[in-house]
């Protein structure tokens, strides 16, 4: 499709995220909602919908709703009721969904993109908490369909923007940014293949200037930020092939299928449900306090852009630096505590985007990190010229973290101080020059780029502990001579 | 020969060893089985029955401490979850389902020394007022078999009047309690919403559904209600409220008199038996003749209360009973669909009754697109009115009475032609559970063609010992 095609048409996008909360335990029974059992092992009679069982709310999933929100901005509403969403499904065990459909705990709030044209603020329309359903599998058995009910009844929040997105790029970055804000949080893995985070898209387009919305088209189960991408990617190509051929879009119900990057009519239309939503009977109303509202606003982490933003303003980092060290908490939080110890931010963001998240991505996310005053330790002897980077990362850091013994005890165990000691650093100078006399002589008649010859030999004399630096400079003065 | 009159006598007699629990229990197997013809019981547990109560004649011969309930043989209606027992809410839709764990107020039962004889014919899923609506055939009076024993809980009401348990558990959602107790001559307490749990009491409407007991005496309705009332960390509308000692506390306070109200609507209302009217106002006469303070209120809401009951009960039900889809348990249709919603449709017409259908699509309607502003949205205005109306009376009087029900117990079959004409059964009854109020029926008239009927007493929220108070009390004025 060509640019003049695609600069006609104005793509309006907007996603529904559904949020699996890191509880421990289910939405109103305390059933595990652990990924990964065999199959309906997590199933009181609760969760089976048995007769006679009643839902009691987890607090827990509260209080992780309102993080979500106040980190979104949203207002937070304080008189709170679930509705029964009523429809057949055989893995719906109860006949209903318990949802906050009307009256939704966060209203409004948005989050910030980065875009082609700097920082975007996407609007959202609404968090509100609900039950997962169970899982169908239809393609294990060939003359049934199987239920699993060990997700039924796990916490969700359903993040809902406004249609404020304008492209697929677009879209991807806001998805990223909701992953990175739940992990962040700490209430959602964030695993789009368990499908701890799923995303649907309405998808439409309008002439550019147009103010009325176009024929939406939804595309369901979208289980990876990619697909979110290629979805809606292939979408806006297929309406504006439509309307260009002089057809009308359908309103529909799509999939996607990832092996071709394609979308499918699931169902023309909204089929005409009438989900009956009235207050479940079976659950008291709840009232949030402001205080209570204050409390978790007071626990909330420093958000990642408000940190990167720290990271420029305070230490002076890059933009690069600053994102890369606020994409993950345990990152950012690490970087902090080793500034404590250290005035020099730039070594000290470069050892952790460096050798320190090298170390974590070969020994596992979860593996735990070295006191960080040691690092700083690290980072001061390199730049005292003790040490050299190169040895300090090679060798010094995996000893350290073996050990977490002080780097500078290390390095004399190890035998690893550079020596700036003149005495020591002109008998090399002196024996490298010496056995090389040919090479001297071209030298000095003008082959000023043997230098770097001369200090790898005075290196390997030194078995690397001469300090580079000052043996340049030596080199210098005696081949002046 | 064993005879029974109340908890604390039974347990006089077991402790001087004038009886035993195998005792008792073998008395109300025969009984079930010579009264068989009321139908009172789905399914009694004999044998389970006799081997508690040797377990439970050992505990006493050993010295170890005794629960409240000790050997006391309890019936449950078939609505109440007992764990590895069915339960099927006398319907075809659950009729070999069968409980996986016990409800709050069984667990409670058997943990103060209960013994659970059966479970208990009743109106499908709750739904009635006459027990015809059982799909296993209706109840009878024992009085007189040619009459219902009103419903919902017609079983657990016949077999404490026919002396087939000596106490049983009921629900009452708008009078399933007190208007079989009125129709069979014994007590019925409906406790305060809230009260007891409603974890393992199948539902019908959830917002009304109140467990209730069936006894002879005030004493053991104290007792039970003492025993299976408070806090549940299974049912989060139950109340956290501490649970008095009811069976202390009626015994106390016996010299108070109450400032007592009545609706003249309820009197006046042309449905009313004249001789019923007649002798509750008689009675009127010798409270104020006793020192209380009787007088007539207005309650202009009496033409709306069971309009808006059924309003919102169905509209609970209709949601409440999805779960009966035929997919995880209970009746599925043999026939095989190519679709999964003929399936459903196929499953739950053949596995409910005409009544329960009658109210899922009465329930469906008024939740409907287009009509719950109408109907759904205007009864919960109007319960909210009553729910005021309510506070008002309560912070001038003690208590209000009333009659149970229009009308005795009526001829089976008399009523099934007219539903809504039954529906006005639950005219005086209906207002506890829309205002989640206490109310008991204690049986203190007979009619001259030979029925009983009660007084319906109702206090303000959570005050069951002014309940039980003023119900021994009155009982003792008969």
């Amino acid at each position: 499709m060509t640019k003049e095609l695609y600069s006609k048409y104005e793509a309006v996008i907007g996603l529904e995220i559904h949020a699996q909360l890191a509880t421990e335990s289910k939405l109103f029974c305390g059933d595990s909602t652990a990924f990964g059992a065999e199959p309906n092992t997590h199933v009181s009679p609760v969760t089976l919908g048995h007769p006679g069982t009643l839902p009691v709310t987890n607090r827990k999933a509260v209080d992780y709703a309102i993080r979500l929100g106040l980190a979104c901005d949203c207002t937070i509403e304080q008189h709170n009721y679930f509705a029964r969403k009523n429809y057949f499904y055989p893995d719906l065990p109860k006949g209903y969904q318990v949802s906050q459909h009307t009256t939704p705990i966060c209203k409004g709030g948005h989050v910030a993109i980065k875009t082609a044209d700097g920082e975007k603020l996407v609007q959202l329309n609404r968090i509100h908490m609900e039950e997962d359903a169970g899982k169908s599998i239809h393609d294990l058995d060939d003359n049934n369909s199987c239920i699993d009910l060990n997700r039924a009844g796990t916490p969700l929040v359903e993040i809902v923007t406004e249609p404020d997105l304008h492209s697929a790029e677009e879209a991807w970055q806001y998805v990223t940014e909701i992953r990175k804000l739940v992990r962040w949080l700490e209430i959602c893995d964030g695993n789009m293949e368990e499908g701890s985070l799923r995303c649907d898209a309405n998808v439409s387009i309008r002439l550019r200037g147009e103010t009325k919305l176009g024929t939406k088209v939804e595309v369901k189960n979208l289980n990876s930020i990619r697909n979110v991408k290629k979805a809606i990617e292939f979408e806006i190509d297929r309406m504006i092939g439509l309307v260009e051929a002089g057809e009308s879009i359908r309103q529909q119900t799509r999939s996607f299928d990832a092996a071709t990057d394609t979308t499918f009519a699931i169902r023309d239309k909204e089929e005409a449900n009438d989900y009956r939503y009235f207050p479940d009977p079976d659950l008291a109303p709840f009232h949030l306090t402001a205080a209570f509202i204050e409390d978790i606003r007071k626990d909330l982490p420093a958000l990642p852009q408000a940190l990167a933003k720290k990271f420029r303003s305070e230490y002076l980092l890059s933009e690069y630096d600053s994102s890369q060290l606020s994409d993950e908490k345990t990152t950012a939080a690490y970087f902090e505590s080793v500034v404590e110890h250290t005035p020099h931010y730039k070594a000290a963001a470069n050892w952790i985007l460096g050798p320190v998240k090298q170390y974590r991505n070969e020994a596992g996310e979860a593996v735990s990190l070295p006191d960080p005053a040691l690092i700083a330790a690290l980072i001061a002897l390199v730049e005292e010229g003790k040490l050299s980077f190169s040895v300090a990362s090679s060798k010094i850091f995996p000893a350290l973290i073996a050990s977490e013994k002080h780097p500078l005890q290390l390095a004399e165990e190890m035998n690893l101080l550079q020596v700036s000691n003149s005495d020591d650093l002109n008998q090399w100078v002196a024996a490298a020059l010496n056995a090389m006399p040919e090479k001297v002589a071209e030298y000095k008649k003008g082959k000023k780029g043997l230098i770097g010859l001369f200090v790898g030999e005075v290196k390997k004399l030194s078995k690397g502990k001469a300090d580079p630096k000052l043996v340049t400079q030596l080199l210098e003065e005696q081949l002046k001579a | 020969m064993f005879r029974f009159s109340t908890i604390k006598d039974y347990h006089t007699a077991l402790q001087n060893g004038q009886t035993t629990c195998v005792e008792a229990v073998h008395f109300y197997i025969r009984a079930i089985e010579a009264q068989r013809e009321l139908n009172a019981y789905l399914e009694v547990y004999a044998a389970e029955a006799l081997q508690r109560a040797a377990e439970l004649d050992a505990r006493l011969a050993s010295g170890e401490p005794l629960g409240k309930l000790h050997g006391v043989v309890v019936g449950l209606k078939d609505v109440i979850c007992y764990k590895d027992h069915r339960v099927s809410a006398a319907s075809r839709i659950l009729e070999d389902f069968v409980s996986i764990y016990n409800a709050t107020a069984t667990e409670r039962l058997l943990a103060e020394g209960a013994i659970i004889i059966g479970r208990q014919n009743c109106d499908e899923f709750a739904m009635g007022s006459s027990n015809e609506k059982s799909a296993y055939g209706p109840v009878k009076n024992a009085l007189d078999h040619t009459r219902v024993p009103g419903g919902s809980s017609g079983g657990s009401a016949v077999a404490v009047q026919a002396g087939l348990c000596m106490v049983s558990l009921g629900s009452d959602t708008g009078g399933s309690v007190r208007q079989p107790a009125d129709f069979c001559g014994i007590i019925g307490l409906k406790p305060t919403y809230g009260r007891i749990s409603r974890y393992g009491l199948l539902a019908y409407a959830s917002s009304f559904d109140q467990i209730g007991i069936f006894t002879n005496t005030v004493a053991d309705a104290a007792l039970l209600l003492e025993v299976i009332a408070g806090p549940d960390a299974y049912d989060s509308t139950v109340s956290t409220q501490p649970v008095p000692a009811y069976s202390k506390e009626i015994a106390a306070g016996a010299d108070k008199k109450y400032r007592i109200a009545y609706f003249r609507q309820a009197l006046e209302h042309p449905g009313l038996d004249p001789v019923i009217r007649d002798e509750i106002s008689l009675f009127i006469k010798k409270l104020t003749a006793a020192g209380h303070i009787v007088e007539a209120i207005d309650f202009e809401l009496l033409e709306y209360v069971v309009p808006t009951y059924y309003v919102l009960t169905t509209a609970e039900a209709s949601s409440n009973l999805s779960r009966y889809d035929g997919v995880r348990f209970g009746h599925r249709t043999k026939v095989a669909t190519e679709e999964l919603a003929d399936m459903y449709k196929l499953t739950r017409s053949e596995g409910f009754g005409k009544e329960v259908q009658r109210r899922i699509l009465l329930g469906t309607f008024v939740l409907s697109a287009g009509y719950f502003e109408a109907y759904f949205t205007k009864a919960q205005q109007v319960r909210r009115l009553i729910s005021e109306k309510t506070t008002t009376i309560f912070s001038n009087y003690d208590a209000v009475i009333s009659p149970t029900v229009p009308s005795t117990a009526f001829k089976i079959g008399e009523k099934q032609q007219d539903p809504v004409e039954m529906f006005l059964a639950d005219i005086y009854t209906v207002f506890a559970n829309l205002a989640g109020i206490p109310g008991i029926s204690i049986p203190l008239f007979t009619h001259p063609e030979g029925m009983p009927f009660g007084l319906q007493i109702m206090t303000s929220h959570f005050d069951e010992v002014s309940l039980l108070r003023l119900s021994a009390e009155l009982m003792q004025l008969k």
